[in-house]
């Protein structure tokens, strides 16, 4: 039997470390109790609570409604610049492209919203749009940063394709859009799919950049959340976060799920 | 035929790259010329709130660049403490994360194959989970009647509760949870190429563990070791939503203070000013990030 080395006890701790607080945090949504930290036996009322609160509910709708837009946008942009990035030849127009669609990656989240607000501030008094920030200015801002990590997943994809079937496909006369739409897609759907939905859960989650590029048409769960969260600790908000958690996580996993099974297919032949 | 559809070739070509280019072009670089142009003009009482840049009148065109803002950042204490303050939380978490992310990435590198995906997984997940939910998480346990202080009350450790939420240890420890994963990636990626007959050259040839890990291990893993503090330095640095829920009022952090000069005071010269600061203090760790970035990044995210 091996000693436990230092480095795997520090692994279970990091991952208790993790997952702990999540799960307190959804064992205390079934607390009877109104206080938060006194457990006052197990009850799910705060769930009915929560399903009775309207301006959630809207909030979650607004929420799913933009979150479906970006990410169906950012696959698209991404995609495409994932395509740039992997099959064009060195030039100035590539390398600005892709530090450009990397750049959202690590740029603070307070500076991209700041530049977006002010950017929507300017076009509304040159060109008269957006009249109002709503919807359509958090589904920009959300594209914009969704396509990066679209556009990281999609083209670490593009990286590992065998171009022969491509090649092959032009060989015999098809297009390069046909080729793209009959042979890149569907080789690399397991990909888009991933991106798509770590885009839905990343927009589903954004708050920092909603608040900015968002008017008053338009809140966002995580607005609805972070307004009643800074009052302090809410049984009814421990519900919802609950039910945050396993949506989110379900999505993640799903996404997490695709990218592997992309991975494992494309081995298969080899073996 | 030939002709025409090399001529098709280059148009798909051409729109490939321009859509996505003036797309990021246009939301994405303009917005920060925008910043720029903003942090040079003063604020009015105005919709919106600042005086214009360029005057166009009698032929004449007038351009004020203002560089009030940029002064008073200098002469206002409030606002370089303030970026003090987050250089140093963002570096002391960065470190926190390096100390509890290394050997957690080492240990899963040196799991065997098949545990390998499962534990990067389970790592991975919470950071894919909702955020703002995460840091919320951790309001109602440090709090003075959260769990950490009633267990070690009730194990008789202490007799009155110990104030956490509010501090700036509570906001390290919000920074570190949050961005543990992205330390702990990046770290993977290069542990897990590691060729380990070089680690067992160095212990045949009669090293010790340690030795080994500095004079080995850790140089071959320096790329993953920047480009996850990186990773985690650079969003901390600007980082609104822990300080905000977890700090007092005392955790001043730049991020912060952005937010309130720009929603609260409704000064947008100011604010952009302060954004193209934090920007100017973190190109460097930028350009290192993209120098280090490895490909790994793109292999797990």
């Amino acid at each position: 039997m091996k000693k436990l080395s230092f480095s795997s006890v520090m692994l279970w701790f990091g991952l208790l470390f993790l997952y702990a607080p999540m799960l307190i945090l959804v064992i205390y949504s079934f607390n009877e109790s109104k206080l938060v930290t006194v457990w006052g036996g197990f009850s799910p009322k705060w769930y009915g609570e929560l399903f009775k609160d309207q301006q959630i509910l809207d909030a979650v709708w607004t929420s799913l409604r933009i979150a479906f837009y970006s990410s169906t946008m950012a696959v698209i942009i991404g995609t495409m610049a994932a395509f740039v990035m992997t099959r064009f030849k060195r030039s100035w127009a590539k390398l600005t492209l892709s530090n450009m669609i990397t750049a959202p990656l690590v740029m603070p989240e307070v500076i991209t919203g700041l530049s977006l607000l002010l950017l929507f501030v300017h076009m509304a008094d040159l060109l008269g749009w957006p009249k109002e920030r709503g919807m359509v200015t958090v589904w920009i801002a959300h594209s914009t940063f969704c396509a990066a990590y679209v556009a990281v997943v999609v083209s670490s994809r593009l990286r590992e394709l065998d171009r022969s079937i491509e090649e092959a496909a032009m060989d015999l006369g098809a297009t390069p859009l046909k080729t793209f739409f009959l042979i890149t897609v569907p080789m690399i759907s397991p990909a888009l799919v991933a991106g798509w939905l770590l885009s839905f859960s990343l927009s589903l989650d954004d708050l920092v950049i909603s608040s900015f590029a968002s008017g008053p048409g338009a809140t966002t769960l995580p607005m609805v959340v972070f307004s009643s969260v800074r009052l302090g600790v809410s049984p009814k908000i421990n519900a919802l976060a609950t039910l945050i958690i396993l949506c989110v996580s379900l999505i993640a996993f799903l996404s997490w799920y695709m990218a592997r099974r992309a991975e494992k297919r494309e081995r298969m032949p080899l073996n | 035929m030939k002709i025409k559809s090399k001529l098709k070739w280059l148009k798909g070509r051409f729109w490939t790259i321009s859509f996505p280019y003036a797309w990021l072009l246009l939301f994405f670089a303009l917005p920060f010329a925008i910043v720029f142009k903003i942090s040079l003009s003063t604020a009015a009482i105005a919709i919106p709130p600042y005086e214009a840049t360029f005057q166009y009148a009698d032929d004449v065109l007038n351009i004020f660049l203002h560089l009030g803002n940029y002064l008073m950042l200098l002469d206002d204490p409030l606002y370089y403490t303030a970026y003090l303050s987050s250089l140093k939380m963002a570096l002391v978490s960065t470190i926190g994360c390096l100390i509890i992310g290394y050997p957690m990435a080492y240990a899963i590198a040196r799991a065997p194959a098949r545990w390998q995906t499962v534990l990067l997984l389970l790592v991975m997940l919470p950071s894919w989970t909702s955020f703002l939910i995460r840091v919320y998480a951790w309001m109602g346990i440090l709090s003075n009647t959260g769990i950490i202080n009633n267990s070690l009350m009730w194990l008789g450790i202490i007799s009155e509760p110990l104030q956490i939420l509010n501090t700036n240890i509570a906001v390290y420890i919000g920074i570190i949870y949050a961005y543990l994963p992205f330390m702990i990636l990046p770290l993977y990626a290069t542990l897990v190429k590691l060729d380990m007959s070089l680690i067992e050259a160095a212990s045949d040839l009669g090293s010790s563990r340690i030795n080994t890990f500095w004079k080995i291990t850790f140089p071959l893993s320096k790329s993953g070791v920047i480009a996850g503090s990186m990773l985690v330095f650079i969003p901390a640095v600007g980082e609104f939503v822990i300080p905000e829920l977890l700090g007092g009022p005392d955790s001043l952090m730049i991020g912060k203070v952005l937010w309130q000069e720009f929603f609260n005071n409704r000064d947008w010269p100011v604010a952009s000013s302060l954004a193209i600061v934090m920007l100017v203090l973190l190109i460097i760790p930028i350009t290192l990030f993209h120098r280090y970035q490895a490909r790994s990044l793109e292999k797990d995210l």
